[in-house]
């Protein structure tokens, strides 16, 4: 069992002072094995502080982060499974699932992660999965109304991920739970 | 050389005094046992001389003292019983006066006058009149200490309290209390008189021989709070001015330090209450050189914590005023001890205002009025440079934040920003650091322009450069926190009503707009998007309500983000800009306003134009732009043909060519929009596609030229998928025999000898395969517009 955070969009200070402290509660240090971060942080310190959470970080750039040089893509192997790491500012139109799709093919790997709309959101199309973690601090968009603060937390487990999504809704943080099953090994 | 010799010395007269003791003891037990009186005393005159030296510290006398003490213990039991010696007390007590020398001569009296008033033969109060003046007869300090000492130890239960079986007739209680200040009185004296004994340069060593004896003295107002005949009234008239009086008068700093510190612990809050102006009023009165801080400090610390043990007592702290009381006590005493350090004047008043906000933290009046005490006290004076004193400062303006929930409750304090003034710039700053805290932790909304306008002059010094420091000097890292977390502040500024939102917007723009180019790039942005969700809260409304004027309007709104946003021109923050004014064109576009999104998407291309030069910034860019573009549904068609226009053609005018490429077939984008009412140019997108296919091919071809091989498909492959998304959206340019074309076209590239081919590219275009083949086997619709395709 391998546990992955996936999150995004913080754009502290930006956007929002800090993250929710029902979700900081729950980021214990030493729970997690590893962090996926899809970018617009957009400070130093929110990069330090993901750093405390588990340091073993993976961070794309957004276009308001600071660190200018955070990769456009990244891609990394958890387990049976192929992760790939993208803001997701350059992929037009924003949020078009096809278009997302050819990225995975792209890259291709298992899962793709990306952010930028603040929205969550999890399909499964034919290359895989692409997952959305949302705004991790709920921060505003001009794409998405009544952005509600997420996050997601993916257990790896052999050829099964199991997403698990919180949310922050009206003070309350609310679980929701999705199944994914893998039909091949990972090539070499 | 000598000190050492003196110690030794010290050892050596102990040890002879403590063996003459045990000599004359011996003696003694032997008489004692064979009830021999005229003996016992013989031998315990003998033995008492001991305590006649001068020649011990007070530390070693007292151990001396101590075995005095015991073999006095046994003769009193013997004197107890008259059966055995044949001698009456009241004989006794004549008799033991014959002794030849005056210490030990008073010990024995005080050993028989115990018996004595046990025995019940004479009233207690006569007695312990008559010894407490006999002990006048020994004036030396140290042996009278002791002396007297051993007087209170053996009377102190047998005191004519009330309820004790020696109460008498008439003011019995007066008559104890009039004993045991008579004997402090005389304690007290002899306790003063020992700084004057030694030389001068031996002042230190006074000090610390007569500190190791301050019990002794000490302890006798200890008695006087466990009489239970003292009242608060005898407290009041009797006890507390006598005590008074002599603390006064011995103008001994040591003493007055310590009995002030003793009558506050030892006596009971409510008597402190009640007496507070008498008791406060010896301040003022007392040797300069005194700490009254700490005395006073304690005092209020112990009425605080009385305050907090139950709330019914607070009417009583109103009626007595103690507020007003200490407030003046400490005005007063400032006044006398000139020579007081600011720091001092300062923690007084730290103290004062921790008291008043356990107190009384209703009373914001109260809290005003010690800052603004502090406020006199600070003016004509030049900047605070003593760090320790600019301590005591922050923490008089840490409290009150510390204290109220409600950070506005602190910022309502006139007298608050007063104080802060005359902190030094950099302290400033770290007070201002300290109120950003505490209202980020609180987490309540500073909810009006007022507020908002108190709190941007308190925190000034982050906002802009004051008097003497300039940005250059910053640290840097300092400067982003202080920033950063101005930037934050900003989310906590909120109301629920338009108008007064739009209020704080534009007080928050007065204050910062000043800040200069280091610091606009840090809270232009925060303010922004404070601008844009207001914005968005205002949307659902349609403008003006009739008869009424609503000058919070987008329009209005978006007029002032143009000023903002524009004022990044001086940084220069061309990328920020070009960022927030897509934003804003956004933004405009969810409101229906055509001309305002145009302009802001015209200051987006300008800067993009002119302003941002770096190839890879470009790139990001000209995807925003694209991007954005893409999602306006606000345009009409010449609007959006001409921004469209532009971003192709300033797609095209990438520096590299993989970069022109992905571009310009994001750009097709433009010409689909797969909403309803969404605009489906087929053609256009074709074109774009192509385009990007000639570009590739440039690509290609340049490739070859310049480093021998062709490098990878990877664009082709890209294109490729575009064809896909344009063919399953239904247009009707793209056929399968196009898509059939590319595929073949890629084969062929791949299998050339030119190709380097690549893992990733195999594995892309495979995978695109792979889409295709799992597209045609999904029948329906879909199966056959791929049944055309041979792979």
């Amino acid at each position: 069992m391998v546990l992955v955070l996936a999150l995004g969009d913080l754009h502290i200070p930006h956007r929002a002072p800090d993250l929710p402290a029902k979700f900081k509660s729950m980021l214990v240090p030493g729970k997690i094995q590893h962090v996926i971060c899809t970018g617009n942080l957009c400070t130093k310190e929110v990069h330090d502080y993901l750093k405390t959470v588990c340091p073993d970080l993976h961070i794309t750039r957004g276009e308001y982060d600071e660190e200018t040089r955070y990769p456009e893509t990244k891609t990394l192997t958890i387990g049976q499974f192929k992760l790939g790491v993208c803001h997701g500012h350059q992929v037009i139109p924003w949020g078009d699932l096809d278009s997302l799709a050819m990225l995975q093919r792209q890259l291709d790997v298992d899962i793709l992660v990306t952010g930028h709309t603040h929205q969550f959101t999890a399909y499964k199309h034919e290359a895989g999965v692409v997952i959305n973690p949302g705004s991790a601090t709920g921060a505003f968009s001009s794409i998405t109304y009544d952005v509600n603060p997420s996050f997601v937390l993916m257990d790896i487990d052999g050829l099964r991920v199991v997403v698990y999504v919180y949310e922050l809704i009206d003070g309350e943080v609310k679980v929701d739970k999705i199944d994914f099953k893998k039909t091949t090994t990972a090539t070499a | 050389m000598m000190i050492s010799n003196g110690i030794e010395d010290e050892e050596k007269w102990l040890a002879e005094g403590i063996a003459g003791i045990q000599h004359n003891a011996f003696y003694l037990h032997r008489a004692v046992d064979s009830n021999n009186l005229r003996e016992a005393l013989k031998y315990s005159a003998q033995l008492l001389s001991e305590l006649r030296t001068s020649k011990l510290s007070p530390h070693k006398y007292y151990e001396l003292y101590m075995r005095a003490f015991d073999e006095l213990r046994r003769l009193e039991m013997f004197f107890k019983d008259e059966d055995r010696h044949g001698c009456s007390i009241v004989d006794l007590y004549e008799l033991v006066q014959h002794a030849g020398n005056v210490l030990p001569r008073l010990y024995l009296l005080c050993t028989v006058g115990s018996v004595y008033i046990k025995s019940k033969e004479a009233p207690a109060k006569d007695v312990l009149k008559d010894l407490v003046e006999m002990c006048r007869a020994v004036q030396n300090p140290i042996r009278g200490l002791f002396l007297r000492s051993y007087l209170a130890q053996v009377s102190r239960d047998k005191l004519p309290d009330i309820g004790s079986e020696y109460e008498g007739e008439g003011d019995t209680v007066m008559d104890a209390v009039e004993f045991v200040l008579q004997n402090f009185t005389e304690m007290n004296k002899l306790w003063v008189r020992m700084q004057h004994q030694g030389p001068v340069r031996e002042k230190e060593k006074l000090e610390k021989e007569r500190s190791e004896l301050r019990d002794l003295v000490g302890k006798n107002l200890h008695v006087l709070s466990q009489i239970e005949g003292v009242d608060l009234e005898i407290y009041r008239d009797a006890v507390l001015p006598r005590v008074l009086e002599q603390i006064v008068n011995c103008k001994d700093e040591l003493a007055q330090y310590y009995l002030m510190d003793c009558i506050i612990q030892v006596f009971p809050d409510e008597y402190h209450l009640q007496t507070l102006e008498t008791l406060l009023g010896a301040c003022p009165q007392l040797q300069p050189t005194v700490d009254l801080k700490t005395v006073l400090s304690q005092l209020m610390e112990r009425l605080s914590n009385y305050a907090a043990s139950s709330p019914e007592l607070l009417p009583e702290f109103l009626q007595v005023e103690a507020f007003s009381k200490l407030s003046n006590a400490i005005g007063k005493v400032i006044e006398a001890q000139v020579d007081m350090p600011i720091v001092g004047a300062i923690t007084l008043y730290v103290s004062l205002l921790s008291f008043t906000l356990r107190v009384h933290p209703d009373r914001l009046d109260y809290v005003d009025q010690v800052l603004g005490a502090c406020v006199k006290i600070l003016s004509g004076k030049a900047k605070l440079e003593d760090s320790k004193a600019t301590k005591q400062v922050v923490a008089l303006l840490s409290a009150p934040l510390d204290k109220y929930d409600d950070i506005v409750t602190a910022l309502t304090l006139s007298n608050y920003p007063r104080v802060m003034d005359h902190l030094d710039a950099g302290t400033n700053k770290i007070m201002a650091m300290v109120i950003i805290r505490s209202i980020m932790k609180n987490k309540t909304f500073v909810s009006t322009s007022d507020k908002v306008e108190v709190l941007f002059e308190l925190i000034k010094g982050l906002i802009k450069d004051l008097e003497g420091i300039s940005t250059d000097d910053l640290d840097e890292e300092d400067f982003n926190e202080e920033q950063n977390s101005v930037a934050c502040l900003m989310h906590i500024l909120y109301n629920d009503d338009p108008e007064e939102m739009l209020k704080i917007i534009c007080t928050v723009w007065k204050h910062i707009m000043a800040g200069g180019p280091k610091r606009l790039p840090f809270t232009v942005p925060p303010l922004v998007f404070s601008a844009l969700k207001l914005v968005r809260r205002l949307q659902g409304q349609d403008g003006d309500v009739a008869g009424e004027e609503v000058p919070a309007t987008p329009r209005k709104i978006f007029q002032l983000l143009n000023q903002i946003i524009e004022s990044l021109s001086v940084v220069p923050a061309p990328e920020l800009a070009l960022r927030l004014y897509l934003q804003c064109a956004e933004g405009a576009n969810d409101c229906d306003l055509e001309p305002v999104a145009y302009d802001f998407f015209t200051q987006a291309f300008v800067l993009y134009e002119e302003e941002i030069a770096d190839s890879k910034a470009q790139v990001t860019a000209i995807h925003l732009i694209i991007g954005t573009l893409q999602r306006m549904n606000v345009f009409g068609v010449e609007n959006r043909d001409t921004l469209t226009h532009k971003a192709t053609g300033y797609s095209a005018k990438l520096l590299k060519k993989p970069d022109q490429c992905r571009a310009v077939y994001a750009c097709s984008h433009l010409f689909w929009v797969d909403d309803q009412d969404g605009i489906k140019d087929g053609e256009r997108v074709l074109l774009c596609l192509k385009r990007s296919l000639r570009i590739a091919n440039a690509a290609q071809q340049m490739a070859n030229v310049t480093r021998g091989s062709s490098g990878p498909v990877t664009l082709f492959v890209e294109i490729l998928n575009k064809y896909l998304y344009y063919f399953e959206k239904g247009n009707p340019q793209i056929t399968a025999s196009v898509i059939q074309g590319l595929i073949d076209l890629i084969k062929t590239e791949m299998q050339s000898d030119s190709a380097t081919g690549g893992p990733a590219s195999d594995a892309f275009f495979t995978s695109t395969l792979r889409y295709i083949q799992f597209q045609k086997q999904k029948g329906g619709a879909m199966g056959e517009k791929y049944e055309p395709i041979k792979l």
